[in-house]
């Protein structure tokens, strides 16, 4: 059932402020979700504030400054710091992103960070993405054949390749579908713009032979059919894609194998 | 929490190898809709308020009749579609299943009602 008001356990508390940095005239409020799942308290939300001056254009630039300067206890995942790796994604302002490429010049007020919404949440800004990755590997993410498997490459032509684009991209960042409210509601059992997304992705693809015992596996009520195409992952994409018109791909091609 | 992997866990029971049928019905009515609510506005709508003679004698016309015997069957069959993927959004286990025979029940029931005094009406 949906739960429309947070367990007690979750409800978000006000948490501490550290102390402006001395100096600095260039200042920024920073509020950031912490939870720390050793020491059974409620979710909190810290206040800090960062020197605009000595700190890079980006979120991801702040957060590493704060870790480094202010607070070594604060928890974020990054990696790469340039989009690829899909590591650092989380709410920050309202929207899911990618804190690496996400400026903090687009941002009004205060700076609010938060973990991606409606998932388990490991520690601060870290969601647990275990339900997730999984789903991704349900959708078969790779070519699959029968045809003896050619003495070169498996040929595609320039056309046909185009078709990826706007598919390979996605980076699994997990922004798309923690934005889904059908996702949110029925994230067990629904796929996600994601996964559904990749799905597509390898339908699409000319040299795949399994298109059919694809369309068989995502034939569903709840893996493929919860999409009411409501459109925020395309509004959330960090990377610009539309898993949303993939999805309605699916949906039509699931159509055209029965009319 | 049961000890199964993830994997597991996102296959469940498979899949149901269905959704496409009630996907199309719901495209399909959508559709006819779009034609068959101005139909039924133009037709039925200047007959608010009127005598009951004057909206005897319109409904016994083919015209008004079908279109509000079509905005019955369509319309309510149409609700019951979307309502099901309400329930199904919403609620789980036992009460989804309840939800939705319910629902049907009084969908399928509004539409016998309606016909039934739309025949009363109009023959």
């Amino acid at each position: 059932m949906v739960q429309f008001t947070l367990p007690r356990n979750s409800k978000i508390i006000t948490g501490k402020t550290w102390p402006k940095p001395e100096g600095a005239t260039n200042v920024r409020k920073f509020q950031i979700y912490r939870w720390n799942p050793d020491d059974g308290k409620n979710p909190q939300v810290d206040t800090y504030f960062v020197d605009m001056d000595t700190c890079g254009p980006m979120v991801l630039d702040a957060l590493i400054k704060i870790k480094n300067e202010i607070d070594p206890t604060l928890t974020f995942r990054r990696s790469c710091r340039e989009g690829i790796c899909g590591s650092c994604a989380m709410n920050i302002d309202g929207i899911n992103t990618l804190a690496c490429i996400y400026g903090m010049d687009e941002i009004k007020g205060d700076v609010k960070i938060y973990p991606l919404p409606h998932m388990p949440v490991v520690k601060d800004l870290i969601p647990d993405l275990t339900h997730f990755y999984a789903q991704h590997a349900s959708i078969m993410p790779w070519l699959e054949t029968k045809t003896q498997r050619p003495e070169k490459e498996w040929r595609q032509s320039i056309e046909d390749r185009k078709k990826l684009d706007g598919l390979y991209e996605c980076v699994m960042c997990a922004s798309c579908s923690t934005s889904c409210p059908s996702y949110w509601w029925n994230g067990d059992r629904y796929l996600g713009p994601a996964a559904l997304l990749h799905a597509y992705r390898w339908l699409i693809d000319s040299r795949d032979e399994a298109t059919g015992e694809r369309l068989d596996e995502l034939e569903d009520p709840f893996k493929l059919y919860r999409c009411h195409t409501i459109m925020n992952c395309a509004k959330t994409c960090p990377k610009g894609l539309n898993p949303a018109k993939a999805i309605a791909s699916i949906k039509k091609m699931m159509v055209e194998r029965q009319l | 929490m049961a000890l199964m992997t993830d994997r597991k866990r996102v296959i469940g029971l498979g899949s149901a190898k269905s959704g496409t049928d009630h996907f199309w019905k719901t495209t399909v009515t959508a559709v006819a809709l779009l034609i068959i609510t101005p139909m039924f506005l133009f037709s039925f709508g200047p007959l608010l308020g009127e005598p009951y003679a004057d909206v005897q004698a319109a409904l016994s016309r083919p015209f008004p009749a079908v279109s509000a015997a079509l905005m019955l069957i369509v319309g309510f069959y149409h609700f019951r579609l979307g309502i099901q993927m309400v329930i199904e959004d919403y609620m789980q286990g036992l009460s989804r299943k309840i939800a939705i025979i319910v629902m049907a029940c009084i969908s399928y029931g509004l539409m016998a009602f309606g016909l039934v005094s739309l025949a009363q009406i109009a023959l």
